[in-house]
């Protein structure tokens, strides 16, 4: 088991090479830093001078393999440096940010996952009949609205309308619930449609295999049949499908944080856009590939836990 | 050279509608089209979700074709000529009222509007009609993109094995490595804003999942007897992947890229929102939305602008599942997922 775990730590390690590759030419070789300079210089016409002063000062002008050796040995050790537009250190903000969208995102998660399994559980039950039908359709349904639609919608409806929720904003401590929540039903809606569908083909999947016919012929009733077989056993495509999006948890979701303005990381990735912040932008996916990458390894030691089959290969 | 580029405007979308048009019917001779068609032919959803996408596929195509009344005018498409006679107003007006909306002093209106108007007075079913096109070319044109890339890729793979396979899955799991989002908006401020920026960004990261499917089918149909039967009668190795592979490939990358175009069309609005997107100019249901985020704020609320665009979205993209789904099970009713 620890080898299978070191191995695909391993296969991490040229992946996340080759994804600072790519970062690399993209911000480096792609772009012209005179071009980051000037969108960053809020003088129309900034001299030669003032553009030269700037790419001194914030590492640009350095020949092309030591920005490269610079660029490595910054994303590795987790070194960000400095934000392109206000000079304030990344890593700091990154820190003060990660707890808002770790608060937000897995109540979503949580919350999403319970709610579809729960909607699928009940679809499975009564596949095959109007119930099933109307369910599924409504999942397509649900599934076409447009993200931002829902949130916008949703934060005009309960918000404004119906007042049940505060509009937007974020108080650390305590109080910090009473902001979270109406993301969080926005957030969870939108999973539903897709999520539903996912988890119900999982237990259909199980549904019709044939240890399912053997328990109904011993006389087990439906609800044991469910909870008790389906459920276990479609509960390993469920898991390593969810497992993967526990990373993301930390990176936030950059249209909920920004609509409702919480100071997450997904909000501080927006501003990077809006500022057009080179540097942020190139330390926040490499956040996420690493991310990425430990949910891959996540996923694939879960999997090994969870279903015996795989552990034996 | 200058002269070639209206002529060049009006001819592209007629020669992509009819290149669209002979493949269909051509692909309708093969066996396993006809059959596809025919069970398609019979459920009602999904001949009413093709009409949807038909339509919207041909004010998509009306809105591109145009010219100059004179050589100092500007380029008027078919829809800007339908839309001349409608004027535009001062400021935002509700769906066929008479006077304008949100004003201390309401001034009456020049004409109708279906739909209403936005803050500088355009006709809201004008740019909904105007977004169509947006729509269709991002769909349309990173699908294009990135279809070819990816079968070439998978291909490549499957087929060659080893050393080539282990470079393309390293590359392919690289860029899916890094989150969607995340790299598109890398992309696309390196780029910078506009349409075909925008599909080239959602065209690189949208070839990964065809390219690993295209992968997984190339691999299953590599030991197959046909296969074997053609490398041992001496055909070259382009000839077998193009010729005998690609055509069994051809109708789960038809599926998937059906299924994909509504994702690509809404990420082309969550994307003109974050202001990555296309130019705040073009007309885009992604920038209405955005527009209209403030507007709900306003008193008296302006609703129709968000559902305007927002519904345009919804029904093309809902008409896109419903006959993608549809397709599939038309295909091979064994690719059902339920």
């Amino acid at each position: 088991m620890l080898r299978y775990v070191i191995r695909r730590v391993l296969y991490g390690v040229p992946i996340l090479i080759g994804v600072s590759l790519v970062t690399f030419f993209l911000f480096y070789v792609a772009s012209p830093p005179e071009q980051i300079a000037r969108r960053n210089l809020s003088a129309k016409n900034p001299t030669p001078q003032q553009i030269h002063q700037w790419l001194e000062q914030h590492g640009y002008d350095k020949p092309l393999r030591e920005q490269f050796s610079k660029h490595m040995s910054e994303l590795f050790l987790l070194r960000f440096g400095n934000s392109d537009a206000n000079g304030e250190p990344i890593w700091d903000h990154i820190k003060a940010g990660a707890g808002p969208s770790l608060m937000l995102m897995s109540q979503v998660f949580l919350a999403g996952i319970i709610a579809e399994i729960c909607v699928a559980l009940f679809a499975a039950y009564f596949r095959g009949t109007y119930v099933d039908y109307w369910i599924t359709f409504l999942c397509v349904l649900l599934m076409s609205i447009v993200y931002l639609v829902y949130i916008i919608a949703g934060q005009y409806l309960l918000g404004k309308v119906l007042k049940y929720f505060p509009l937007a904003g974020y108080r650390g401590g305590l109080t910090a619930w009473k902001f979270i929540l109406l993301p969080t039903v926005v957030g969870v809606i939108t999973g539903l449609g897709g999520g539903v569908r996912l988890f119900r083909t999982f237990m259909l999947d199980e549904i019709n295999q044939d240890y399912v016919r053997t328990a109904r012929a011993k006389g087990a009733s439906e609800q044991t049949v469910l909870f008790r077989h389906v459920l276990k056993n479609a509960a390993i495509p469920i898991i390593t499908t969810s497992v993967a999006a526990i990373p993301f948890l930390f990176i936030g979701s950059v249209l909920l944080e920004s609509f409702f303005g919480i100071p997450g990381l997904g909000g501080y990735t927006r501003d990077a856009i809006d500022s057009q912040d080179f540097a942020v932008v190139r330390a926040m996916v490499f956040l996420g590939t690493l991310l990425t990458i430990v949910g891959y390894i996540l996923t694939d030691i879960c999997y090994a836990l969870v279903d015996p089959r795989v552990r034996l290969e | 050279m200058e002269r070639i580029y209206p002529i060049l405007n009006n001819v592209i979308p007629l020669l992509v509608v009819a290149v669209i048009v002979v493949a269909i019917v051509r692909a309708g001779r093969e066996p396993l089209w006809k059959e596809a068609y025919r069970r398609l032919g019979r459920n009602r959803m999904a001949i009413l979700a093709l009409t949807v996408i038909g339509l919207y596929g041909l004010i998509g195509v009306l809105d591109s074709l145009g010219w100059q009344d004179s050589p100092t005018s500007d380029r008027m498409t078919i829809i800007d000529r339908m839309f001349t006679n409608v004027p535009k107003e001062r400021t935002y007006s509700a769906p066929l009222a008479i006077v304008t909306t949100g004003e201390p002093k309401p001034h009456p209106l020049k004409g109708k509007h279906l739909l209403g108007t936005d803050g500088v007075g355009t006709d809201i079913l004008y740019l909904t009609l105007k977004g169509c096109r947006t729509a269709m070319i991002v769909g349309g044109f990173t699908s294009l993109l990135a279809t070819p890339l990816a079968l070439l890729f998978g291909l490549m793979a499957g087929y060659f094995g080893k050393r080539v396979d282990d470079a393309i899955q390293y590359t392919y799991t690289v860029f899916s490595s890094i989150p969607d989002i995340l790299l598109i908006i890398a992309l696309m401020l390196v780029l910078g804003r506009g349409l075909f920026n925008l599909c080239i960004a959602l065209g690189i990261t949208a070839w990964v999942g065809l390219c690993r499917l295209t992968r997984g089918e190339v691999l299953k149909h590599r030991d197959r007897e046909y296969v074997r039967a053609a490398r041992a009668l001496g055909l070259s190795n382009t000839r077998i992947l193009l010729r005998h592979v690609l055509p069994n490939l051809l109708p789960i990358v038809i599926i998937s890229v059906t299924l994909g175009f509504s994702g690509l069309v809404l990420e082309e609005s969550i994307l003109s929102y974050l202001g990555i997107g296309v130019d705040p100019g073009t007309g885009s249901w992604g920038n209405m939305i955005d527009a209209a985020r403030v507007e709900l704020a306003r008193e008296p609320v302006v609703w129709w602008n968000l559902a305007s665009a927002s519904t345009a979205l919804f029904i093309l993209v809902l008409a896109f599942n419903i006959f993608g789904d549809a397709l599939r099970d038309a295909v091979d009713p064994r690719l059902r997922s339920s």
